[in-house]
Parts: structure tokens; C-alpha cells; sequence
């Protein structure tokens, strides 16, 4: 991978050296053992895009499976590991990295001006901590696999004679890697912004980071002990989950929620972020409503540590408990529906550029919108009782995580990809793809909502014939989006080979990340940053000759080189 | 905090700060987020520990009479000495005082050690009597008759007290009859035990196949009624402890290691120049380790 890069992407634009970072230093060692918070983004981007192509490979075993109902490809006990693999897969080693490792790494310190983020080795046992935990994780699947759905349940986890132990401490270990990347931002975001960035200054994306790294370092941790109690519990037979030695299995849903409900907020927040930036760069416009925009993530990262117990309304809970909790998943709708309008606003009369990053800010307001909504009828207690554990959970949970943050993580790769690698893809493509992702994922997922609001329930194996159509149906979309992600794959990868250099500001992006060249030099910038209006689109204009945006005051956002005092 | 504009040369700035002031306030917030991890980390240790307290009290109860309280205070004293040696040697960081600050980090260094020599010798005492945790709990008669006399006697006292001032003697709560404790028809001495010292949640159902299996329980059951000393699983009580003080441990060892890499350090003379930060932050875990071992202390040992 490391010296593939290094062969296929010549020196462009760069710095005034025609050096940048992906050519500067060659060979594996100097990537494994590098500082550059530019070469970890684009490690954990490979590896990260790695485990979503797992995790895609899995998702199409369990939707051809279910083209009949019974036995179709797979027996049942093997489609109970591919479900939970995929689950586990998608969720620790691709959805709640993903937009934090791989390109918040890339564009947090660059946005801020700064050379790196504040704690680069730590950023670095980030990423070894991800491999090693997606080690331990590849590992137990090929040694026999989880069977438990990726919540690992007690009693099934402590029951099942499927590789829980290295699963769930693989997940432990990746949970480290999560809370060193959440530490990295704060730290950085609270020490290394330029002059003149003051908190209310910052791009959206920085706020949407912020907010994710408070819930990144203060949930996690409560994972990391439950999966521990859980491999006690394995190991040593410590009773704490089980209701043999007096245990409690409540208690584990208890904490895994209080883990993995705020943990859902890592996976859309910084999607959110990314839809503030796009949805103002591509409408030509200053975004609308900022100060609320900053605030309602804080708002929904605060509101996420308070509404675990919507997971537990059929567990047992008490029904005040029930109430309580119900009520305050309903406030979350506030912030979230805040953001959406703010978003709508920004575009209404503004420049629309229809270039694929803003197809992708399209679709994730659809999608996110209808996720979104149906999150409602869960939070609501008559319904909930109806919807639990059928395939309408499911849907909401595809449309807020697939239609919310991997459409959102897509627009930004579309969006940042000529600043990390210097190359343009092919548009034509591009639209192609996103367009066949909307359909596709619309067939796939709308008729589980369907299929759900009939009772149909999830994880079964076998069900009714009145079933096959909605579930063939959301087959083939299953098989459209994997057309569609080969065919990202392929312009992707042909932009690396024989695709048009980058210029420094191709969509015409006022925050900093734009005002060095594509790709950036090893330490970033030439010159000192300072901290102008992130959305001040106006202040560029385009250069027709370069297909370039510049600043019309070329020397505003520089204080003075580097070096000179 | 905007980023300062002076440019600092000095040789300890990395590359990417622009000021030793702005290095020095990064590692300190970090080193602060992490200590916030490691509390919530604890934390969802103890929730653990209080939901099953309250449920089942008197598993709490029987077992710290098998730990010894004084080796735990003389454990205490001893962290508690190690934080003061800790955060002297930040002290001597500061006034540039080489010779004090190796001094008060090997003084650190053999107080953490000591506690471990301590701990170690707790863990044999229960090794060698079979008090391990659950899968391996296997205690000898007579350490559990010998305590079981001791716990028995404490009890009815308690009981005494008990219901001189609370519930009428001879009435039990609805929880406590809900109870199959004495289908056995032995007398154990939970009998005489006040009510707030009683499980309050009854043994778990038999469960359909696939769950909780029949065969489990019964073997409970069994072994349950074959020791009569030791309440309905005693062994949980166990199990906490060695996953509590077991991690608390790891975070000794972690932290010894770290103050023989400040040692190094030292003998090297990278705190000559006044920049103590490193220092300050293990001397800032340390403490946590030692407030962690203080609630240890008390939650595990000083339960009467």
C-alpha cells in the first residue's frame, strides 16, 4: 500500500520543493512509524475502506440468503455469524472511525492552520491500536466467529460457544483507539488555533469533531469495563450478568447502551459536520445559522448520555423509567431538526453546484430526514412495543447510519480527495454512482420498513412467503450498491493513476484546508495561518485558467512565513 | 487560548508547537481527558459493584471477613505516602533540583513496590485457601467453618440491634418470604440474619432450553446447600475483589514502569531545564491510582 502510493502519485503542485507528504520519505517503515497526521488519516482510510468492504461482502451473503424464505445459501447457524459479523464489522472497525480517523485527521489540523495535531505519537497508538484490535477481530472470525448479534447479549455471549473472548477484546482494544483520537482533537482544537480563530470562529466541521470527542472519551471507557465484565464473565465465571449467580442481564443492556447510544453520536455527529461545510461550500452561500449549528452539537452530544434506556423499553424497565426515557429521546429530535432547516436555509437562493459531493448533501437530507423521523415512532412507547426487534429497526437504523453518515462520509471523500491525494475523479462517474447509491439504498432499506411495520422480525432466518417480494426486493438494491461502491472504487482508483492534477481550491472552500497546495506539504503550510470567516465564500472568485478558486485578497490569510519573526 | 505568536527555540519544543507555554498546556489537557477515562472506567466498575451489593448484600458481608483489614490500612498509608514522595519529586522538577527529585522518585518507586510485596501477600493467603474467584472458588472447610462461626456470631448481634430499632422480630418482609431459603429446612445462619442483609432478588428461574439451563442451577443448588456456611454465591464476592484490586494492580505496574522512565530521565538531566511537565502528569495519574485504591479500600474491606 505504502510504496503503491508513493509510485502512483508523482509529485504535483506541491510546495515549493514540488515535495508533499505522500513523497516525502519512501518504503513501509515510513509510513508505519510516521508523525504526519496526513499519512495516519490516509492509513485509516485504506483500512478503514478495507473493513467497509468486509462488512459490504457480508451484508450481500446475509441479502442473498434471504432471497427465499429457508435455506438458500448458508445454514442457519452460519447466517447468525454472518449478521453479527457484519454488525460487529460495520460498527467497531469502519462506522465509528470512519469519519473521525480517516478524514477528520486529514483536515482538523489543516483547518486549523496548525503543522499537526498536538499529540502526533499518540495519534500514531491510535492507529496501531486499531490494528491490533481489527487484528484480534479478523482473527476470531476466522477462528469460529460470533453468533450473537454485535450487542453480545447476556445471556447468548455468555453462552454461545462462538469466539466471544477475542471478539469482544478485540473490541476493547479498538475502543482505545477511539478514545486517543477523541482525546487528540480536544486537546488540539482547545490548544492550536490560529490567531484570530476564536471558538465561534471555527468551520462547523472542527464543532462537530469537538462534540463527537467529548462523547468519544467520556462512553467509551464504559465499554471497555463492560466488555472486560463480559470476558470475566467468560472466563471466570464472575456472576455479574448472569442470573444463575444472582446476576443481573438487564445490567449488561444497561451498559452497553450507555455506551453505544452516545456511540451513535460519534457515527453522525462529524457526518453533520460535514454536511455544514459541503452544503455551504457547494450553495455558494455563508451558512445559515452557525451559532446554532455549533451549539445543537454540543446540545445532541449532552442530550446522547441521557436516553440509553429507549433500548430497554421491552426489557423489564420500569414504566416511569420507560416515560423518562422516551421523553428525552424526543428532545433529541430539537438539536438534529435545528441543523436540518439550517441547512435547508443555506441552500435556498444560493449558487447550487450539482457536483457529486453535493448529490451526496442531497441524499443524506432525504435520507437523514426519513431516518430521522421513524426514530419517533421507536422513541414512542405504544409503538415501540409493535416495532421492536422487527426489520423497521432495521431501516432507521440503515437510514441514520447509511443514509446519515456513510452518505456523508462519501461526500466528504468526493470533497477532500483532491486535497489528499492532488487528483480530480471523474465527475461523470461520480454522479453516476451516487445516484445509483439513493436508488439502491432506497429499494434496499424501504421496504424493511415495510416488512417491519407487518411484523416482520430481524435476525430470522426463515420467514413467511408473504415476506419474499419486499425481501427480494431490498435484495436487488443490495446488489445495486455494491455495483455502485465498484464503480466509486474504480474512478477512485483510476483518479490516483490518470486523473487531472488538483488545483489548491477546487470547490472554492473558504476554510484553511484550501489555502495550501493539493496535495499539502509534510508540515502543512508555508506560511502562518490566521483565522479568517470560515464561510466567507465571497472573499474568492474563480480563476478560469487553472479552474481555481483565489482569494481576491491573496495576503489575508497569511500572518508571515514560517521562520521569520 | 489562541496560539500565542512568539516563536520559542527551545531544543524540548517539538516541531508543531509554536511555544513551550503552548506544549506544556497540551500535555497537561490531555493527560486530565485521560484521567476522566480512567474515572469512568472505575466507574462502571463500581456501578457494577453497588447494583450487586443491593441486591445481595449479605455476599458483602460474608466475604470481608476474609480479607484483612490491617494489611489494606497499612496498604493505604503506604499509596498515601507514595502520592506525597510523588508530589515532592513535581516540586523538586520545578526548583531544578536534580538530586531531591531522583530521590523522591526512588522513594516513589519502593513505596509502589512495597504495596504490590503487600498485595502480594493477600493474594497468597486467599490462593492458598481456595478463596478465588468464582470458576475457581474452592475454599477449604476450615477457613470457611472458622469464619462462618465469627460471621455467624457478628450477625446475631446485628440482628439483635437490629430489630430492637427496625422491623418486629419475627416478621419478615414480603421480599424476604418471597425467599426459598428454607425449603432446605436446615437452619443456616442466614436465619438469623436482618433482613437488610438478605438477597432482594430470589434465584433466578429455571429457564427454557438455551437459557439458563436447569442443570446449572441445580448444581448451585447443590453446592449451595453442601457448604452451609457461606451464603448463595459467596463466590461473586471473590470475583469482585480480584477484578477490582487485578486492575488496580495493572495501573501500579503501569505506573512503576512510568517512574523508571522518568528516572531515566532524571540521571539524563532532561528536568535541569525547569520543564517538569512529564513529571506533573505521571506525579497526576499517580494520584488517581492512589484516590481509586482509597475507595477500594473502603468498599471491599471496610464494609461493616
Amino acid at each position: 500500500m505504502a510504496e503503491g502510493h508513493s509510485a502512483v502519485v508523482t509529485p504535483m503542485s506541491g510546495g515549493a520543493s514540488g515535495e508533499n507528504y505522500l513523497t516525502t520519505g519512501k518504503g513501509p517503515l515510513s509510513w508505519l512509524f510516521t508523525l504526519d497526521h496526513k499519512r495516519i488519516s490516509v492509513m485509516y482510510m485504506v483500512c478503514i475502506l478495507g473493513s467497509f468492504l468486509l462488512g459490504g461482502v457480508f451484508a450481500l451473503l446475509i441479502r442473498t440468503e434471504l432471497w427465499a424464505p429457508g435455506a438458500t445459501i448458508m445454514s442457519a447457524d452460519t447466517y447468525n455469524k454472518m449478521f453479527t459479523l457484519h454488525g460487529a464489522v460495520m460498527i467497531f472497525l469502519f462506522i465509528i472511525p470512519g469519519i473521525p480517523a480517516a478524514l477528520g485527521n486529514f483536515v482538523l489540523p489543516l483547518m486549523l492552520g496548525a503543522k499537526d495535531v498536538a499529540l502526533p505519537r499518540l495519534n500514531l497508538l491510535s492507529f496501531w491500536c486499531w490494528l491490533a484490535g481489527a487484528t484480534v477481530c479478523l482473527v476470531s472470525i476466522v477462528v469460529g466467529a460470533v453468533d450473537t448479534g454485535w450487542t453480545f447479549y447476556t445471556p447468548y455471549s455468555t453462552t454461545t460457544s462462538t469466539a466471544v473472548v477475542s471478539m469482544t477484546l478485540g473490541a476493547f482494544i479498538l475502543g482505545f483507539s477511539s478514545i486517543f483520537t477523541g482525546l487528540n482533537f480536544i486537546v488540539t482544537i482547545h490548544t492550536m488555533r490560529p490567531e484570530g480563530m476564536t471558538w465561534f470562529k471555527m468551520p462547523l466541521f472542527l464543532w462537530s469533531l469537538y462534540s463527537t470527542a467529548i462523547i468519544q472519551i467520556l462512553a467509551t471507557p464504559v465499554l471497555g469495563i463492560t466488555l472486560l465484565l463480559l470476558i470475566a464473565e467468560r472466563t471466570l465465571g464472575v456472576g455479574i450478568f448472569d442470573p444463575a449467580l444472582g446476576g443481573d442481564p438487564v445490567l449488561y443492556q444497561h451498559f452497553f447502551w450507555f455506551y453505544s447510544h452516545p456511540a451513535v453520536y460519534v457515527m453522525i455527529l462529524p457526518a453533520m459536520g460535514i454536511i455544514s461545510e459541503l452544503v455551504s461550500v457547494f450553495s455558494g452561500k455563508r451558512i445559515f445559522g452557525y451559532t446554532m449549528i455549533a451549539w445543537c452539537s454540543i446540545a445532541i452530544a449532552v442530550l446522547s448520555f441521557l436516553v440509553w434506556g429507549h433500548h430497554l423499553f421491552t426489557s423489564g424497565q420500569s414504566g416511569l423509567l420507560n416515560m423518562i426515557f422516551s421523553a428525552l429521546t424526543f428532545s433529541v429530535a430539537i438539536p438534529s431538526a435545528v441543523k436540518v432547516f439550517s441547512w435547508l436555509a443555506t441552500m435556498y437562493k444560493g449558487a447550487i453546484n450539482l457536483a457529486a459531493p453535493m448529490l451526496y448533501v442531497l441524499s443524506f437530507l432525504f435520507l437523514f430526514a426519513i431516518g430521522g423521523l421513524t426514530g419517533l415512532f421507536l422513541g414512542s412507547l405504544a409503538t415501540d412495543v409493535h416495532l421492536h426487534d422487527t426489520y423497521f429497526v432495521v431501516a432507521h437504523f440503515h437510514y441514520v447510519m447509511f443514509g446519515g453518515t456513510v452518505i456523508a462520509f462519501l461526500g466528504g471523500i468526493h470533497y477532500w480527495w483532491p486535497k489528499m491525494f492532488g487528483r480530480m475523479y471523474s465527475e461523470f462517474w461520480a454522479r453516476i454512482s451516487a445516484a445509483l447509491i439513493f436508488v439502491g439504498f432506497n429499494l434496499t432499506f424501504f421496504t424493511q420498513f415495510v416488512m417491519g411495520s407487518h411484523g416482520m422480525p430481524r435476525r430470522y432466518y426463515n420467514y413467511l412467503e408473504v415476506f419474499e417480494p419486499y425481501h427480494q426486493a431490498s435484495t436487488v438494491g443490495s446488489y445495486i450498491l455494491g455495483l455502485a461502491f465498484m464503480i466509486m472504487a474504480y474512478y477512485l482508483l483510476h483518479s490516483l493513476v490518470r486523473g487531472e492534477k488538483a488545483p489548491e481550491n477546487p470547490w472554492g472552500g473558504a476554510t484553511l484546508e484550501w489555502a495550501t497546495a493539493s496535495p499539502p506539504i509534510a508540515t502543512n503550510f508555508e506560511h502562518e495561518m490566521v483565522g479568517l470567516d470560515p464561510y466567507d465564500i465571497d472573499s474568492l472568485t474563480f480563476d478560469r485558467e487553472t479552474g481555481n478558486y483565489v482569494r481576491k485578497d491573496p495576503g489575508s490569510i497569511f500572518s508571515k512565513p514560517i521562520g521569520e519573526e | 487560548m489562541a496560539r500565542p505568536k512568539i516563536i520559542d527555540h527551545n531544543p524540548d519544543l517539538a516541531h508543531h508547537f509554536e511555544s513551550m507555554d503552548q506544549q506544556r498546556q497540551s500535555s497537561r489537557l490531555g493527560m486530565w481527558l485521560f484521567l476522566v477515562t480512567e474515572i469512568l472506567f472505575f466507574g462502571g466498575l463500581f456501578c457494577a459493584y453497588v447494583v450487586y451489593r443491593v441486591n445481595h448484600p449479605e455476599v458483602f458481608i460474608f466475604g470481608h471477613h476474609f480479607l484483612d483489614k490491617s494489611l489494606g490500612a497499612l496498604n493505604t498509608v503506604v499509596l498515601i505516602c507514595s502520592s506525597l514522595t510523588m508530589a515532592w519529586a513535581v516540586r523538586a522538577a520545578q526548583l531544578k533540583q536534580r538530586a531531591i527529585l531522583q530521590l523522591m522518585l526512588v522513594l516513589s518507586f519502593v513505596l509502589a513496590g512495597t504495596f504490590l510485596g503487600v498485595k502480594y501477600v493477600e493474594y497468597n493467603h486467599k490462593w492458598q485457601h481456595g478463596l478465588l474467584w468464582a470458576s475457581r472458588y474452592a475454599p477449604d472447610a476450615h477457613v470457611l467453618a472458622e469464619a462462618g462461626v465469627e460471621v455467624t456470631a457478628a450477625h446475631a448481634e446485628e440482628a439483635v440491634s437490629e430489630s430492637a430499632g427496625g422491623m418486629p422480630a419475627g416478621e419478615t418482609s414480603p421480599a424476604l418470604e418471597a425467599l426459598p431459603v428454607d425449603e432446605t429446612g436446615t437452619r443456616t445462619p442466614m436465619d438469623e440474619v436482618a433482613d437488610t442483609e438478605i438477597s432482594k432478588i430470589g434465584p433466578a428461574a429455571t429457564g427454557p432450553a438455551g437459557l439458563a439451563t436447569s442443570g446449572d442451577l441445580a448444581a448451585a443448588e447443590a453446592e449451595r446447600n453442601a457448604v452451609s456456611v457461606d451464603p448463595a454465591n459467596a463466590k461473586t464476592f471473590f470475583s469482585v475483589y480480584f477484578l477490582m484490586t487485578g486492575l488496580h494492580g495493572i495501573h501500579v505496574i503501569l505506573g512503576m514502569i512510568a517512574m523508571l522512565w522518568l528516572l531515566k530521565l532524571a540521571f539524563q538531566g532532561a528536568f535541569d531545564g525547569g520543564h517538569y511537565t512529564k513529571v506533573d502528569n505521571i506525579a497526576l495519574y499517580w494520584h488517581v491510582v492512589d484516590l481509586i485504591w482509597i475507595y477500594l479500600f473502603l468498599l471491599l474491606y471496610l464494609i461493616d
